[in-house]
C-alpha cells in the first residue's frame, strides 16, 4: 500500500492562462489593461501628429508673454502688460472667491431651509418647498443670468445721481450707492499704515500682503485664544465649587479692547465712495457680475443643501427627539444639541459633492462677464494664443486641484464628526 | 495577418483625422453643402431675417462661395459663433469658412494657422456713447465703464488707447453683440466699442439711434476678411477669388441685372469674358464649373451691390462706401486680375 503524499508535478503551460480558473481573471485584466493603454497611448499621439501637422506643437511659451487685456476685478495689482500667468493668477483668485463666498452662503441658506421646511408651520414649509422646487428645477445658468439682468435692468445708473434733481440717492446715510454697475459700500483704510510685504519678487506671481491685516488678525487671534481660556477657568470653577462666575464682560472686553486700540493706532477711517466723472470713486466696489453669480450659485445650491439637511434630520429617529424633549430640553435645544450633531454625518459627505458643484458651476461666469479663469485662462488667453489645448489642460489641472483641495478638508471635517465606535 | 489588418485600420484611422484639415474643396463638393461660420447676429453683416434666412454683408460671401462651388446659393449652412468660439470652430473643421466680420491680424495669420483670403471691408475701432453724456472725444472718457466683445482685437487696442493715452476704464466684458447693446442701453456701460461698422449697426436698431452718437477716433486698423485653415490652399484660393470676382464684377459693371446676358455669349472685354467663362479655362484651373463666377455674381450681386444692399446709404445703418470704395474711386478695394 502506498499513499501519494505528494500532488502530481506539473510543468506551467501558456494554456492554463487561459483555461485555468486560477489565472483567467489574471489574464483578461491584464489583456483589458494593455487594451486600454493603447487607446490611451493612441489618442494622444493622434492629438500630437494633428497639432503637428497643424504646426502647433504644444508649448506653455505663452504663458510668459504680455496679457494685453485688462481685467476689471482683480484682487491684486495687474495691468495689460502682466503676463498671461498673472492674469491666470487673478482669474483663479476671482474663482475662489465667488466658490468661498457662494460656499458659505449656500450652507447658511441651506440649513436655515432644510430646518424650516421640517417646521409644523404650513406657511413656513410650504413657502420654503416652494423655494426649493423653484431653484432646483430650473437650470443654474438661468438663474445666474436672470439676477444679472434684474441687476442691470431695475437699479439706477450711476448718471441718475447727478444733476440738480436726481432720481436716485445713496442708501444708509449716503454711505452705499446701489448701483446697476455694482453695489459700491465704505472701504476700510487706515491712516497710519504698516504697509505691505511683497512676496515673490517680479515674477508672475508676486502677491503684496497687508501687514494691517496680519496684525488684525493676530490680535483677533490672540483675543479669542484669551477669551477661550478665561471660559476654560470658568468651567473649573463651575465644576469645583457649583457657581459660574460671570464672565461675559472679560470675554468680551479681551476681544474688543486690543482690536479697537490697534484700530485706532493704525489710523482707522472709511473711505465712502463718492460719485466723480463718470463713476463712483472709493469704497469697495462690489460688481454685477460677482454679485449676480454668487448669489445665483448660493441659492441654487442652497436648495439642495437644504434638502440634504432635510434628509439628514429625518434620518435621525424620532425617539431622540422624544427622550430629549423627556428630559425638558426646549425645542430649539433639542435641534442643536441632539439632532444636528447626529445628523451630520448624514449630511456632510453629500455637502462635499454639493461645494464641488458650487464651485465647478462657478466656471459659467463668463455668462455676465465676471473673470474667473475661464474667462481669463480659458477665455481671452485662449483666444489670443489660440493654444487650445494647453490652456484647457491647465484650466482642468487647475479646477481638479481645487475639487480635491474641497474634498481633502470636507472628508477631515467628516472624520471629524463621525460615530466614535467605542 | 489579422493583426495587420488592425493596425492597418488604426493607421488609416488616425491618418483620415489628420487629413481631415486637406480637401476641403472635396468634402463641401461632396457633403453639397458648405458650412460657414457667421456671427450670432449683426444686423448688416449677418443676421437672420424674420423667415429665419440668413442675410447680410458676411453672408452674402458665404452664399458666393456657395454658388460659386455648387452652383447654389442656398446650400449653405450658417454657424453661428461668438468671438470666442469662431476660431475653434474653424480650426477644429466644424466650418469650411469664417465670415465673421474677422480682424486681419499678423498673430492669427501665423500663429493661430488661418489664411486671410481677402478683405471685405476696411474698418476701425469707434466708441458709441449716448448724446445725453456730453461727450466728445475718447480721450475724455477717463473713468469711464466699457463694454467689450470678450475674444476680440477690440478687447487689445482698448487696453493699448487707453494706456497710451494714460486715462483710466472699467472694462466690463461681453459674449455676444445682443448683450453688449442690453448693457449698454441699460447704461449699465458708458460707451460701447467695436468696429464702427459694427457699432452704426447695433445703433440702427435702437429705439432711438439719434440719441448716441460714434465718438470721432478711430483707434485701430481693422480689416475684415473672411478666412480659411492654413495648409488647405485649393480651398484658399476657391474663397480668395470668388471674393476677387465680386469685386471685380464690380470694377467691370457686371451686376445681378446684366450678369445673363452678359454670360450668354463671349462679349467684347475679354476680362469679362475670362471672369464669366464664356473664354479661358479659370473654373477649371479651380476646380469648379466654368460659370462658378457667373453663380457668384449671380447669388446676391456684386460686391458694389452687397454693399448698397446691406450696409449701405439706404439702409438703417446708412454707412458711406469711404475706404471701401472701389480704387478707381478713391477707396482700397482692389481685385488681382483675372488672367
Amino acid at each position: 500500500m502506498t499513499t501519494l503524499s505528494d500532488p502530481p508535478k506539473e510543468g506551467f503551460q501558456l494554456s492554463q492562462l487561459i483555461y485555468d480558473t486560477r489565472y483567467r481573471s489574471m489574464t483578461i485584466q491584464i489583456v483589458a489593461l494593455i487594451g486600454f493603454l493603447v487607446l490611451i497611448g493612441w489618442l494622444i499621439s493622434n492629438t500630437a501628429q494633428n497639432l503637428a501637422d497643424l504646426g502647433k506643437e504644444p508649448s506653455f511659451r505663452f504663458l510668459s508673454e504680455p496679457a494685453g487685456y485688462d481685467i476689471n476685478q482683480r484682487l491684486l495689482e495687474y495691468d495689460s502688460q502682466d503676463t498671461h500667468l498673472r492674469a491666470a493668477l487673478i482669474g483663479l483668485l476671482n474663482t475662489l472667491l465667488v466658490a468661498v463666498m457662494g460656499c458659505i452662503t449656500a450652507t447658511i441658506i441651506g440649513v436655515t431651509v432644510g430646518v424650516m421646511r421640517l417646521s409644523n408651520n404650513w406657511l413656513v414649509s410650504r413657502l420654503t418647498a416652494v423655494y426649493v422646487e423653484m431653484f432646483r428645477n430650473v437650470p443654474v445658468l438661468l438663474w445666474i443670468v436672470f439676477i444679472m439682468a434684474v441687476l442691470i435692468e431695475t437699479l439706477p445708473a450711476p448718471r441718475d445721481f447727478r444733476g440738480e434733481t436726481p432720481t436716485a440717492s445713496m442708501s444708509l446715510n449716503e454711505t452705499v450707492a446701489i448701483t446697476n454697475r455694482g453695489v459700491y459700500v465704505p472701504e476700510p483704510l487706515f491712516s497710519r499704515s504698516l504697509g505691505d510685504v511683497h512676496l515673490f519678487g517680479n515674477s508672475g506671481l508676486r502677491f503684496d500682503v497687508s501687514l494691517d491685516l496680519i496684525a488684525i488678525l493676530l490680535v483677533l487671534g490672540l483675543g479669542l485664544f484669551a477669551s477661550n481660556r478665561i471660559k476654560k477657568r470658568a468651567d473649573s470653577i463651575q465644576e469645583s465649587t457649583g457657581d459660574r462666575p460671570t464672565t461675559w464682560y472679560l470675554r468680551l472686553g479681551v476681544v474688543v479692547l486690543p482690536l479697537v486700540a490697534l484700530l485706532f493706532a493704525l489710523g482707522f477711517y472709511l473711505g465712502y465712495p463718492e460719485l466723480k466723472g463718470f463713476n463712483f470713486r472709493g469704497g469697495t466696489h462690489l460688481r454685477n457680475s460677482l454679485i449676480a453669480l454668487w448669489l445665483a450659485l448660493s441659492l441654487y445650491t442652497a436648495a439642495f443643501i437644504a434638502e440634504i439637511v432635510r434628509a439628514g434630520i429625518m434620518a435621525i429617529n424620532k425617539g431622540q427627539t422624544e427622550a430629549a424633549a423627556a428630559l425638558g430640553l426646549r425645542s430649539n435645544r433639542i435641534m442643536n444639541l441632539v439632532i444636528l450633531p447626529q445628523a451630520l454625518r448624514v449630511i456632510i459627505p453629500p455637502l462635499i459633492s454639493n461645494y464641488l458643484n458650487l464651485t465647478k458651476n462657478s466656471s459659467l461666469a463668463i455668462a455676465v462677464g465676471y473673470m474667473d479663469i475661464t474667462g481669463t485662462l480659458g477665455g481671452i488667453t485662449l483666444n489670443q494664443t489660440g493654444r487650445e489645448l494647453e490652456t484647457l489642460l491647465l484650466l482642468m489641472l487647475c479646477y481638479l486641484i481645487i475639487s480635491l483641495s474641497i474634498s481633502a478638508v470636507m472628508n477631515w471635517y467628516n472624520e471629524s464628526v463621525k460615530l466614535r465606535e467605542r | 495577418m489579422k493583426k495587420t489588418v488592425f493596425l492597418g485600420a488604426l493607421t488609416v484611422a488616425g491618418l483620415a483625422a489628420g487629413a481631415a484639415a486637406a480637401g476641403t474643396l472635396d468634402d463641401v463638393k461632396a457633403r453639397g453643402k458648405l458650412n460657414c461660420g457667421v456671427t450670432t447676429g449683426l444686423v448688416g453683416f449677418a443676421a437672420p431675417d424674420a423667415n429665419g434666412e440668413w442675410s447680410g454683408f458676411d453672408v452674402a460671401v458665404c452664399r458666393a462661395v456657395a454658388a460659386a462651388v455648387l452652383g447654389d446659393s442656398k446650400a449653405v449652412e450658417f454657424v453661428p459663433t461668438t468671438g470666442k468660439t469662431r476660431f475653434t470652430a474653424l480650426a477644429s473643421g466644424e466650418i469650411d469658412m469664417l465670415a465673421r466680420n474677422t480682424t486681419w491680424t499678423f498673430s492669427r495669420d501665423v500663429d493661430l494657422k488661418f489664411t486671410f483670403v481677402g478683405v471685405n471691408y476696411y474698418d476701425g475701432q469707434g466708441f458709441m456713447v449716448p448724446k445725453s453724456l456730453g461727450v466728445s472725444s475718447a480721450k475724455e472718457l477717463d473713468g469711464s465703464t466699457v463694454c467689450i466683445q470678450t475674444g476680440t482685437t477690440t478687447e487689445l487696442n482698448l487696453a493699448d488707447f487707453f494706456r497710451a493715452n494714460n486715462i483710466s476704464y472699467e472694462p466690463v466684458p461681453i459674449e455676444t453683440n445682443a448683450e453688449g447693446q442690453q448693457q449698454y442701453l441699460a447704461g449699465a456701460c458708458d460707451t460701447y466699442t467695436t468696429d464702427a461698422s459694427g457699432l452704426a449697426s447695433t445703433r440702427a436698431t435702437f429705439e432711438n439711434p439719434g440719441d448716441h452718437v460714434l465718438l470721432p477716433e478711430i483707434i485701430s486698423k481693422e480689416p475684415l476678411g473672411p478666412l480659411v485653415r492654413h495648409g488647405d490652399d485649393e480651398w484658399g484660393d476657391v474663397v480668395r477669388w470668388s471674393l476677387n470676382a465680386l469685386i471685380t464684377a464690380e470694377e467691370l459693371g457686371v451686376t445681378s441685372a446684366n450678369i445673363g446676358e452678359m454670360s450668354a455669349a463671349a462679349g467684347d472685354n475679354p476680362e469679362i469674358n475670362r471672369l464669366l467663362g464664356t473664354e479661358g479655362n479659370l473654373g477649371e484651373m479651380l476646380g469648379l464649373s466654368a460659370d462658378w463666377a457667373k453663380n457668384a455674381i449671380s447669388a446676391d450681386g456684386n460686391f458694389g451691390e452687397i454693399f448698397e444692399k446691406h450696409l449701405g446709404e439706404s439702409t438703417p445703418i446708412g454707412l458711406a462706401r469711404g475706404l471701401n470704395a472701389q480704387w478707381t474711386e478713391g477707396g482700397l478695394i482692389y481685385s488681382p486680375p483675372f488672367r
